[in-house]
Formats: structure tokens, sequence, C-alpha cells
């Protein structure tokens, strides 16, 4: 989009899109510089929710630190327990049993499920629908049921521990869940009836913000920002951990079915084609899954021997990875979080030069960031 | 006016000493009051029937505390507002921001004038009725752009620039779309509009069913006025989710409160206007409604002309409950590659019509066929 | 591609730069590197077909207690082998080239070690604070760091 040069002269406006806002997706400070309409200059400023996670994580123990975790992001809590377990494990060479993986393998993908739920309603509602909104926290609260039962929270459940999860699945668990699933699969049909085609939201999402592939993997994206751009990597296929190459699904990548290969409507897309990936993981592991302990036996002020391990897990808005450096004490040396939101906004002033302030609402909300992850 | 003043005078000895304007005048007023009476009630209840609307859509129940089934919500709302901090931001125009509301609120009022309720409810019966209601409406403009200017914030500034360029550009289209109404009665008067549908053709007497052409032009009015009262997918003034409120952001209590209501009266303009021009306003079926009673018929009208009036402002809460927002380059585009174009086109197809088959619609004709 | 075959290859290129490779306990395993170097050798572990490093991963700071480093954790889209760089750096005035040329994910990783630990990137194309206030005093990570009582009035 050219900005007139000829008759009229005008100013450039700063604008704040403050930290306060309905579609910053948290406390998100973006500084717009915009002629009219038209954004010159997004620059993202960020920190509000800084908490210090990563000095925290210097002073308390392995096995205390996992609630610091849920806090990382909060709609996909699961996943982060997960991750940390899964790095002290590889640190450790700590062998977890099998239903534990299972169970970690199922609540992972149901958070996954759900934090995609978030996004494509917030998204929805970004754009002015208010309705599908409302619909996927309907579904979301049957997640939320699952899990109160599985673990008594409904948003930070500090469910996983080193060595396994905290407790068993209770008898009719997983019959629930199976219920859930059938309930909610011809759901995303509907929304794709309802939204996801429709005219004016394919017309905001379309050719918004085109990333290209090369740049998706230079500047760092992951997860479904860069399977939107057409790039067929996923960690749960291409480096698989736990238990998830006895499981069958496929990769949901962009296809550019509504305008250019790389644009918003291809990133949110992808996370409605992972919801149904994520559902047909579920099924698997429920019919799959062995009995047995779920905990393996970790001494309690647990001590990893001298090392250094980097391990990173899928979670719905990226890869997070996990860098920790273990002195032999029982707290760790340093231990750096690298999270999808964060790397993902290094692209974020790149890719809004030229658009209009609505769009830029619109790219947010496909890169789906929250900012406990980013800020950390 | 003045004759129903005359008449008052004579039929109450009372009222002989005094002059006849005093009479009109304060007859005037009493039906303005009445009249901002069922306005204020309207607006309200309308509040509450949209958030209603809203919970059923969205798979929820909306307000239920206050009253019984949440009906006096609005009630609780309009309580609330008025007791409300007056604030106004520091840097502010201090009497263009108090002015504003009131440009909003006297364009959407001052309508309801014009519309025919019943067969002998219209508050003044203006030979210019359409002519007046899209002079009169536009003066929102005016009151959204003073907001925007006036609340010393460059978010309002962006939300009041986005209306003034939204709703002037729609203007065109409504005028348009609601002229093929006043071709086919022949006057710009509403109720020679709404009279000119009545008679023995039932449904099919309406102008929705006159000829394609009109058919065509209920809906681009639709579109068009969904524009003008600021709805979803027309929404964009006020997008929530971008702009936090656009124009009236900075306002809170009455002032707010003149602004929420005034959006509601607009849709029961809006809503008024389709009925009279294209859903055959107050007529009854298959019944002249002036051989009843005075009182019997108006009551007969005025329950006919509200029915559908609010089948059409439910039909509008649909619809902006369903779809998302259009971006404003999309809006203006629509507007001036779309709609302005469309509707002249519909224009000329309206007029050459009436001029090939004189004036008849397409049930007139089957119904001749008929004898 | 193992790390040892990796190691000779940067070693037989780079002579001295290479210092180690720190395999033991370490996943994926280390690379040690001159800090003057790195973006030399970042950038041939980018190009060289064999290596093809298209991705970074993470780049962290780390305060041993005696010294600062910074880890880079790199990942090949094609090759899909993974392997790690690391640098030592003195705990004073820790200093070092950067690679956001060479990859442009680096820089908002870069300003966060600047923020947290006082890394200077040279040549970064934007090297401010990311997390904290930009007139914050300190580096939070560090070990020896003491806190603030005030900031701005406030009680810290």
């Amino acid at each position: 989009m050219t900005i007139r040069t000829d008759a009229l002269p005008t100013q450039e406006m700063t604008i704040n899109m403050g930290p306060q806002h309905p579609s910053t997706h948290g406390v998100l400070r973006v500084i717009l510089t915009t002629d009219g309409e038209v954004v010159t200059r997004a620059v993202p400023d960020m920190g509000y929710l800084h908490r210090g996670l990563e000095k925290i994580g210097e002073r308390v123990t392995y096995a205390q630190y996992m609630p610091f975790t849920d806090r990382l992001d909060y709609l996909a809590a699961m996943n982060c327990n997960c991750a940390w377990a899964w790095t002290v494990e590889k640190l450790a060479k700590i062998e977890v049993p099998a239903r534990a993986e299972y169970l970690r393998v199922i609540v992972c993908e149901l958070n996954r499920i759900s934090s995609h739920l978030i996004a494509f309603g917030s998204y929805t509602a970004d754009m002015g629908a208010f309705t599908p909104f409302l619909y996927a926290i309907r579904e979301r609260e049957r997640v939320n049921d699952l899990f109160e039962m599985l673990c008594g929270n409904r948003l930070t459940y500090n469910y996983a521990r080193v060595g396994g999860v905290s407790g068993d699945a209770p008898p009719g668990f997983l019959e629930k869940t199976k219920e859930f699933l059938d309930y909610f699969e011809p759901k995303l049909d509907e929304y794709n009836n309802l939204i996801s085609y429709n005219k004016i939201f394919v017309h905001r999402l379309a050719n918004v913000a085109v990333i290209p592939a090369e740049e998706a993997v230079a500047y760092g994206l992951t997860g479904p920002n860069l399977r939107g751009s057409g790039v067929p990597f996923d960690l749960r296929k291409d480096e698989p951990y736990s238990v998830y190459p006895k499981f069958d699904f496929k990769v949901c990548v962009g296809t550019g079915e509504r305008g250019t290969l790389g644009d918003c409507f291809d990133r949110y897309m992808v996370r409605i084609n992972e919801m149904r990936e994520s559902v047909k993981i579920v099924r698997q592991a429920v019919a799959q899954i062995p009995d047995g302990p779920v905990r393996a036996k970790v001494p309690r002020l647990f001590k990893p021997p001298v090392g250094e391990a980097y391990f990173r897990s899928e979670c719905p808005r990226g890869e997070t990875g996990i860098y920790l450096i273990s002195d032999g004490t029982v707290n760790p040396l340093r231990l750096k979080i690298r999270t999808g939101s964060f790397v993902t906004m290094n692209i974020f002033e790149k890719v809004t030069r030229g658009l209009m302030i609505a769009d830029v609402v619109a790219v947010i909300g496909s890169f789906d960031i929250i900012l406990p992850e980013i800020d950390r | 006016m003045e004759t129903l003043a005359i008449s008052l005078v004579n039929a109450v000895p009372l009222l002989a000493g005094v002059p006849l304007w005093t009479v009109t005048l304060l007859l005037m007023v009493a039906v303005a009051a009445v009249i901002l009476v069922f306005a204020l009630t309207f607006e309200g209840v309308g509040s509450l029937v949209l958030r209603k609307v809203a919970g059923d859509i969205q798979a929820r129940i909306g307000p239920n505390r206050v009253g019984p089934n949440g009906m006096l919500q609005f009630l609780a709302d309009g309580v609330k507002l008025v007791l409300k901090e007056d604030i106004i931001p520091a840097n502010a125009d201090r009497l263009l921001f108090k002015l504003a509301p009131y440009f909003v609120f006297v364009g959407s009022f001052a309508a309801f004038v014009v519309v025919p309720f019943g067969v002998g409810l219209i508050a003044a019966d203006l030979n210019i009725g359409i002519y007046y209601v899209m002079a009169v409406t536009s003066l929102v403009v005016i009151g959204v752009l003073l907001a925007g200017w006036a609340s010393n914030n460059k978010w309002a500034l962006l939300g009041g620039m986005r209306a003034a360029a939204q709703i002037v550009s729609y203007e065109i289209p409504v005028g348009m779309a609601l002229i093929p109404a006043v071709l086919i009665a022949g006057s710009l008067s509403l109720q020679d509009i709404v009279r000119s549908q009545g008679g023995l053709l039932g449904i099919f007497g309406w102008n929705l069913f006159h000829n394609p052409f009109t058919f065509f032009s209920f809906f681009l009015y639709f579109t068009a006025a969904q524009a003008e009262t600021n709805q979803t997918p027309f929404d964009l003034p006020e997008a929530e989710s971008e702009l936090v409120s656009g124009y009236n952001v900075e306002y809170s209590g009455i002032r707010f409160g003149l602004f929420f209501l005034a959006e509601f009266g607009d849709m029961f303009i809006v809503a008024a206007l389709l009925t009279a021009c294209f859903l055959g306003g107050w007529n009854v079926p298959f019944f002249h409604v002036g051989t009843l009673p005075w009182i019997w018929g108006n009551l007969l009208s005025l329950g006919v002309f509200l029915t559908k009036a609010f089948a059409m402002v439910l039909i509008m809460m649909w619809v902006r409950w369903t779809l998302p927002r259009l971006r404003v380059d999309q809006l203006m585009r629509m507007s001036w590659k779309y709609l302005v174009p469309l509707t002249f086109v519909n224009l000329l197809g309206v007029s050459l019509w009436l001029l090939v088959f004189r004036g008849k619609g397409i049930p007139g004709m089957i119904a001749s066929l008929f004898g | 591609m193992e790390a040892q075959v990796l190691f000779d290859t940067l070693k037989g290129k780079f002579g001295d730069a290479v210092v180690e490779l720190q395999g033991e306990g370490c996943s994926p395993a280390f690379v040690v590197v001159a800090p003057a170097s790195v973006q030399e050798i970042a950038r041939f572990l980018r190009d060289d077909p064999a290596l093809s490093f298209d991705s970074l991963m993470c780049l962290s700071g780390v305060d041993y207690k005696e010294k600062f480093a910074v880890a880079y954790h790199l990942h090949s889209m094609k090759h899909r082998h993974a392997i790690g760089l690391k640098v030592m750096l003195p705990r004073e005035n820790p200093s070092l080239p950067t690679v956001d040329d060479v990859w442009p994910a680096a820089n908002f990783h870069e300003r966060e070690a600047f923020d947290l630990f006082g890394i200077v990137f040279e040549g970064s194309k934007d090297l401010r604070r990311i997390l904290l206030p930009e007139d914050w005093e300190g580096h939070p990570l560090r070990k020896d760091y003491k806190y603030p009582d005030f900031y701005h009035g406030i009680k810290v």
C-alpha cells in the first residue's frame, strides 16, 4: 500500500496501542507510527509481564520449579509442565514409566485443543465476530472439566512431575475423554461453516502479512506460524519425543488456499486443522494406554549430574526449548526458556510495515502470541 | 397539528380564551413528550433485547438477575449511567465535548417525527417525509466528528474520522435505495407511501413484491442502513477490539448513555423506514383499516407496524452477531464501487419499469388478469 | 553429522579460533570458539551445503561463576542435525560480534542477553533493553546482581 506524497503533505501520527488493549492478547505495547490509517512503523515494547522466571529457576529446586512453568503459558500449561519434566529427565537420564508418558501426551494434546480454541475464538472476536469466541469457550469448558477431574485445577495444572505425572487418571476419565472427542469433532466443521470460510473473514485475513518459507525459518518462527508458511516441520514428527512415534497423525501445513501461501489465513487454518489431528492423537492414546505406575522414583532433593541439556517440545504457540545447565546441586545453574511467542515477535516489525491499523490486529491474532511466554 | 389544535379548542370550552398558537405549541410539546417516552422505552428495551438475543445466539443466557428474566436490566443500566461521575478529559475541548452527544441524539430523535405509526398516528405528516429523514439523520456525522475531535485522544480521533467517512459514504446508497418507494407512491410523504401499499392485494401489495428492482432495493437499503447505524459488519467506528470503542472512548455516564441510546434510535428509524417503504407499513392485509372506528383502527395499525418494525430490528441484531467486521478500506470500496453503482442501476430499473408498465407492479398485473 | 566430525571440519577451516569440543554431559554437544571469530564461523555454518544450519534454535547468555558465556543452539532444516556453539567471555566488559545478519532470529535473543547479563553484541542493528525498562540499572541474571532498593521512588 503506497503512501501518497503528491499534493497534500500529511504528518505522521504516533499512536500507542497501549498495554491495556482488547486485542493485544495481554500486556503488549505497540508503538504505531501511522500515516492516516497506514502503519509506517510498529515497534513492540515488551516486558510488562516480566517476572524473572529464569532467575527464580536458579533459586528453587527442580521439583519446586514445576508450578512456575504453569505460568509460562497459562493457556497451554500442561505442555509447559511436560516440557520442563522432559528437559530434566533428558539431563539426568531418568526413565519415565509408559503409562505416565501416555497420560502426558493425552493432556498435552487436550491442552493443545483448548489453546487453539482460544486462539481461534479470540481471533474471530478481534475481527468483530463475537459469537465463535463463546462457542470456543463452551468447548474449552469441557476440557477444563476433564482436567479438573484429573488433577483438580482448571488453568494452572502442575500435573507433570520429574519422573512421571503427579497422579493416575481417576476411573471414568478415559471414557469421559472419549465422549468429549466424539462431541468435539463435528464442531470443527461447524466452525468452518460459520466463520472460517465466511467471505468477510477471508477478506480480512487473506494476503495480509505474507511470510515466505525461508524468511520464516531465518527469523526463527516455529509451530503453526512456521507451518503456515508451508514448511512441514513439526517436532512431534521430525524430532519425536515421549511416545509420539507410536501415533499416526498428519502434519498440518498452510496451502495458500484463500490467498498467498504464508498469509494470516494459512496460519489460522493450520490451527483449525491441528485441532483435528490432536483429536486423532488423543483417540489413539486412549486406546493404547498401558497399565502401570505413573511416577518413577526420584529422590526428593534431586541432584542431577553436572551437564547441559537442551530439549524442545512442540507447544501450541511454537516450540518451547529449555536450556538447562546443572552444576550438581539441587538448584539449576542456568535455566533459559526459549518460547515460540518471543521469537515470533522478531518478525513483527518487519511484517507490519505498510499494513493498516486493522491489519496489525489481524497479524497479532494470527501469530497467536501470549505475553507470559514473551516476557517470562 | 394546527387542525388538531383547532378541534381541541372547539371541543374543550375551557380553552376558549387561550390563543391558538399556545395550544398548538403545548400540543406539540405533548406529542414530542409521548414520542420521547416511546423512543427511550424502545431504546432501553432494545438494549435489553440485544443482549438477550446475543445470549441466545452465543449459547448463553443474557442478563437474568434484575427483574423477572432480566427484564428490568435497562432500568438498572440507566440508573447506573446517570449516577456515574462526569469525567471530561483534561485537555479536551469542553464545549464541543459536551455538545457532541446532543447532536447525535437529536439527529436520531428528530427523525421519529415522520415515522408513520398508525393510520392517524404520525407526529407530523410532512410532505417531504423521506427527504427530511435523510437530512436530519445526517446530523449524526457532526456529532460523531465532534466527539472524536473533542476527546483529545488519538483513538477517538481515528474512530470519529472513520465514522464520518463511513456515514457520509453510505448516505448515497441509503437515499437511492429508498427512492423506488417514492417513485411508486408518487410522493415523499411517508403516510402516502404506506397508503400506496394498502388495499386488497394484501401482502402482495407491499412494495417488496412490486417489481424485481424494489425487491433488490430492499436488500440494498438493509445493507446500507446497517452501515449508517454503525452495526457490525460495519461497526468500525466503535470497533471494540481495535479502537477500544472508537469515538466514544472518553465518554462516561449519561453522555455515553446518549450515544448508546441514539444508536438504538437509529436502528428503529431504519426499521421503521424499511417497514413503511417496503413492507407495507401499518397496512393490515386484505383490510381497509380506515373503516374501523378511530381508536381501534389506530391500535390495530400501530400493532401491525410495531410488529413489522421489531422483526426488522431483530434481523439487524441477528446479522450483527453473526458476521465479522469489514476493514475500513474494504468498507469504502464496498460503498463506492458496489453499492453506489448498484443503487443507481436499480433506480434506473424502477423508473423504466414504471414507465413501461404504467406504474403497475407484478402482483397488480397478475390480479388484473383475474379481473 | 556427528559432533566430532563437525568439530574437526571447523578446526580444519578456522584453526585456533575453534577451542574445544564439550561433548560429555552436554546434549547437543558444544563447540567452543573464540569470541572474535563467532560471526564468520556462524556464516560458514549456515552457508556450507553439508552443514546448512539455517535455524537458530536458541541463543542464551550464561553466567558460569568465573566467566560468562554465550551459547548458541543451531539446527538444520535440511539435514535435521543440531549442534551447539559456545563462546566464553570475561566478566568485565563481555562483548562479541553479533550474528543477527546471519540469523535474523538472533536479534531478540541478543537483546535479552544484553538486558539480563550486560553482554554487548557489536554491530547489532538494534541493541537495547527488551524486557526491563530502558532506565533500569544493572543486569539481573548475573550471579552478583544486587536488587535496587528503589526504582523511581517505588520500593522494589
